[in-house]
């Protein structure tokens, strides 16, 4: 089991050879490039649960052994790359959750992209991801983590973009990526500035990685920016490449817009894994963020940015009438809680929430996907209703995926990983604001959720009033088909089961990941505000759902022909700058992107203006200087070299007449020739 | 008689007479006459030094001399066949014709 | 200077001159006749009997002949356009034979040799030529006695007439019909 290690990289591995094979794959093999998918991420799992029967417990608290696998990847010159695999509690759980929703959404992708006709492809971009996603998670080398990280990106981007032909979705894949990059730049720079000061970018090296003591020791101890230490410094920049990737605020704009991708992607992508990527990463670089001399600045901005994220993502997902931009903006909020949590509590307390996230978001889009399905591709909530005795399998599940995210007392995981942040918020050293916007949170999740199920379970079905609807083709909803709902199924199980890994009476989950005994804490709910926290979220939560179903109950309220209630209660305005996501695209439009259109029409302007004119003046030039040079060659040189052969060629025609061809003559001369020679020898040297 | 001057200004005379006749003679036979005077003319630098030489049975210079006398002949032979064949073949014996070579 | 040798001399350059001179072919040939006499009297008066009187034997008696029916047998050519000198270079002859002449004459005046020798009585004899021809001078006269060989026949070879026969050059080749060339 030592060598698990070592052979780590088939978790991704896998996947990845899939995705190679199925870009070769022929069109028409659908089923078998489904299964062959299916199969590389069974195999993935299989392998993860050994990973995770294999991770090592320590018995100390706070204390956490990792296996490490680190090679030399290339050598330049005398110096080498090394990078390396890395197996611990964090990422094992990690690698146990994103394999199986993956296998999950894999299956669940069967049935509802079959009437696509680029499904081979689909199943190449999933696979790709996957890869790419576990490939970070095992990563113990930041380089390497940041390179999964783009390829993630990039997958993001094509699945998001899949049904291209809609500019909507090429818009939304573009946005996207674009905006992801931002978050990347400070990503990139923090990465860099981290190598430059702790000489290397593995994690964990014996001693000698960047997260490990000595290192962390140097960093804490230079200067950064804004009076911070370069840990805390270096801390920020990091998490600006998270806020990207997890959409938080402000760079959360693209969330929204990417589901405009199949909702299979929106559940895998952008509701369990490839958001959870962010947090994933503040985890693995806790270290940095947490040394005792670095400053807790980074941990205070990660703490203040994941509040306002938590509750502006609730916000928005109130007045959203698109059945998805509620659940992406739901997503936000919860994003938001993850990262208050890694503020202000931990590792464990954020990882606990992403876990239960996972399955139960998961489990919501994949609903979603099944209600929209069933409903011939509808997805704006006021047009739908009634689905409750339509889609029986459907509604349940949902229903148990709703009351997870709201947080419903005891049974739903939600509620204890919810708690767990909330607890750690309360008893957070810094401002009580973010506590306060919490719970202001937990009460939103509460009331649209059940703002949502009401529009699109109870009361009668709407579908029928659809404009493009017609009396002679009646668009009738149905249930899904069963290999769509064995996956809601299984889910809803997980997000009821899954929150007893962690309640306060029996917390093995944060002692998994952070080390220590496991033992029954019989009184912990009694130390200190434990109860009264549970109790007060609770009420939160009952409250948020009696205020939603009297807002929108089906014997109230009809979406066609009344007003929303919310909009009548609130100011004038109001309802619609929530509507609008508080008008922060259109902000992005007029600066940002404004500023890069007029930048690129100044750029145009400069070369139509100035630079082709003055291309005519090169050609001119070009010609004068041919015509010099055919001049110099012809005239001077030519000339010269011709008239000299022409010289010699008269000259020696000159020269040719001695031969007379009369032998007489030759005769005189030969005598002549003699004569004087002999007249030079007898008077000249000779005797 | 005393010296040999007389004798040797006959012999120069004789040849740069057969010498101008060779170089400007239109004659190819009198051209071939020509060479036959400037052959004798150096018989008699032969002979006139074998006279003057002292040693009384030193025969050399008129042994040269018979020599001379024998190829000499032998030579106006064969160029004398020479002209008639060319002769033959052009109806003249004027040496310019004979310019194949010129140029 | 002797006054035979002086007539004899006179003679035989004036007659070499003459021979060099005349436009009638025929008595520039007899003025060479004459020339080669004065020049076997020449030999005579420098007591080379043997010598001279092959001199007449040779010269006078075959080549003069040959030469005669040399001239004989070229008749008939464009005679009629013959000029004696030769028009365009004559200049250039006549200069080169005075130099020439010029240039021996200095040197055998300057010369000292030409000077000192005092003709003492040489008499030859034929029994010495004739010993020395065969014991020194054995190797160039076995080398005359071939070329006398080779210019006899090859000068017989030079003058017989062509022969059209099956061996000449042009008949080897296919006769075509129209053959300008033919």
């Amino acid at each position: 089991m030592n060598d698990l290690i070592s052979y780590i990289w088939l978790i991704p591995g896998l996947p990845i050879l899939a995705a190679l094979a199925l870009t070769f794959w022929p069109v028409a093999k659908r089923k078998g490039a489904a299964w062959l998918a299916i199969s590389a991420m069974a195999l993935s799992f299989v392998i993860s649960l050994f990973a995770f029967g294999a991770v090592p417990r320590s018995a100390e608290e706070g204390v956490v052994t990792r296996l490490i696998h680190n090679f030399t990847w290339f050598d330049v010159g005398t110096s080498s790359m090394r990078i390396g695999w890395i197996l611990d509690p964090l990422n094992v759980v990690m690698l146990v959750m994103v394999t199986f929703v993956s296998l999950l959404v894999f299956i669940y992708s069967m049935g509802y992209m079959e009437k696509d006709p680029r499904f081979v492809r689909f199943y190449a971009f999933l696979s790709l991801f996957a890869g790419a996603m576990l490939g970070l998670l095992i990563a113990n080398h930041l380089l390497v983590l940041f390179m999964c990280w783009e390829v993630v990106g990039l997958a993001s981007y094509l699945l998001i973009g899949f049904w291209f032909q809609k500019p909507s979705a090429a818009a939304a894949c573009k946005k996207a990526f674009i905006t992801t990059r931002i978050g990347d730049l400070g990503l990139f720079i923090g990465m860099v500035w981290l190598y430059g000061e702790a000489g290397t970018l593995l994690f964990y090296d014996a001693g000698q990685g960047c997260l490990e003591s000595s290192s962390l020791r140097l960093i804490a101890s230079l200067p950064g920016m804004a009076g911070m230490t370069a840990a805390a410094t270096i801390g920020c920049l990091l998490f600006f490449g998270a806020m990207g990737k997890s959409g938080q605020f402000p760079l959360h704009v693209w969330l929204p817009d990417a589901m405009e991708g199949p909702t299979p992607v929106s559940a895998l992508i952008h509701a369990a894994t490839m958001v959870a990527a962010g947090v994933f990463l503040m985890a693995r670089v806790h270290p940095l963020l947490t040394y005792p001399d670095a400053g807790t600045q980074a941990l205070s901005f990660i703490t203040w940015v994941g509040a306002i994220t938590a509750l502006i993502g609730a916000l928005a997902a109130c007045a959203q009438t698109d059945l998805k931009r509620i659940l992406a903006f739901s997503t936000i909020s919860q994003l938001g809680y993850m990262m208050l949590g890694l503020g202000t509590g931990g590792v464990a307390v954020a990882m606990f929430h992403l876990i239960t996230h996972a399955f139960f978001k998961a489990l919501l889009f994949l609903g979603a996907g099944s209600v929209i399905h069933g409903c011939h591709d509808e997805q704006d909530i006021r047009y739908m209703g009634g689905l409750r005795k339509i889609m029986p399998v459907t509604f349940a599940t949902y229903g148990v995926g709703m009351l997870a995210l709201a947080g419903f007392p005891l049974v739903t995981s939600g509620f204890w990983s919810k708690d767990e942040i909330l607890h750690a918020a309360a008893h957070w050293h810094g401002h009580p604001a973010p506590f306060i916007m919490a719970l202001v949170g937990a009460f939103l999740t509460a009331f649209y959720m059940t703002r949502q199920m009401c529009h699109v379970f109870f009361g009668k079905n709407r579908l029928q009033e659809r404009e493009n609807a017609s009396e002679e083709h009646p668009v009738v909803p149905h249930e899904s088909p069963a290999s769509m709902l064995m996956p809601l199924r299984i889910l809803a199980g997980l997000a009821i089961i899954a929150g007893f890994m962690g309640t306060p009476l029996f917390p093995w989950f944060q002692s998994f990941l952070e080390g220590g005994t496991l033992e029954w804490h019989g009184t912990a709910l009694f130390h200190g505000s434990t109860l009264g926290l549970l109790i007060g979220s609770s009420a939160l939560v009952l409250g948020g759902l009696i205020v939603g179903w009297w807002f929108y109950s089906s014997l109230v309220f009809d979406p066609l022909r009344d007003k929303d209630p919310l909009d009548e209660k609130l100011p004038a305005g109001w309802f619609a700058t929530l509507r609008a996501k508080f008008y922060l695209d259109e902000f992005y439009e007029s600066t940002v992107l404004e500023g890069a259109r007029l930048l690129a029409m100044g750029a145009a302007w400069l070369e139509r203006h100035v630079m082709i004119p003055m291309m005519p003046l090169f050609a001119f030039g070009t010609r004068i200087m041919s015509w010099i040079t055919r001049f110099w060659d012809e005239w001077v040189i030519n000339a010269s070299f011709d008239r000299s052969c022409k010289g010699i060629q008269n000259q020696s025609e000159r020269v040719s007449t001695v031969h007379t061809g009369n032998i007489q003559f030759y005769l005189q001369i030969v005598a002549l020739g003699f004569v004087l020679l002999a007249i030079i020898w007898i008077w000249g040297g000779g005797q | 008689m005393d010296t040999l001057i007389p004798y040797l200004l006959l012999s120069a005379g004789l040849f740069c007479v057969g010498l101008t006749g060779v170089m400007l003679r239109r004659n190819a036979i009198l051209i071939l006459a020509g060479v036959e005077l400037m052959l004798n003319a150096a018989n008699i630098n032969f002979v006139a030094f074998w006279r003057f030489h002292p040693g009384a049975d030193d025969m050399s210079g008129l042994v040269m001399v018979l020599f001379t006398i024998a190829i000499a002949a032998a030579e106006a032979a064969v160029g004398l066949a020479l002209v008639i064949s060319i002769f033959r073949h052009y109806r003249s014996t004027d040496p310019e014709i004979l310019e194949d070579l010129k140029g | 200077m002797n006054l035979v040798f002086a007539i004899i001399a006179l003679i035989t350059l004036a007659s070499a001159i003459a021979a060099m001179c005349l436009r009638n072919l025929v008595h520039c040939v007899l003025c060479l006749t004459v020339t080669f006499t004065g020049i076997a009297m020449t030999y005579l008066q420098l007591s080379a009997q043997f010598v001279g009187f092959s001199q007449i034997m040779v010269y006078v008696g075959a080549v003069s002949v040959l030469v005669i029916f040399a001239l004989l047998m070229t008749r008939g050519g464009n005679e009629l356009n013959l000029r004696d000198w030769n028009p365009r270079h004559w200049l250039i002859g006549l200069g080169t034979g005075l130099l020439t002449f010029g240039v021996m004459a200095t040197g055998i005046f300057k010369s000292s040799l030409t000077r000192s020798a005092a003709p003492d009585s040489k008499t030859e004899s034929v029994k010495t030529i004739g010993e020395s021809l065969l014991n020194e001078y054995v190797l160039p006269l076995e080398a005359l006695a071939l070329l006398l060989t080779v210019a006899l026949i090859g000068a017989a070879l030079l003058a017989m007439p062509e022969r059209k026969t099956a061996s000449s050059p042009h008949s080897d080749r296919p006769q075509t019909k129209g053959d300008p060339t033919n």
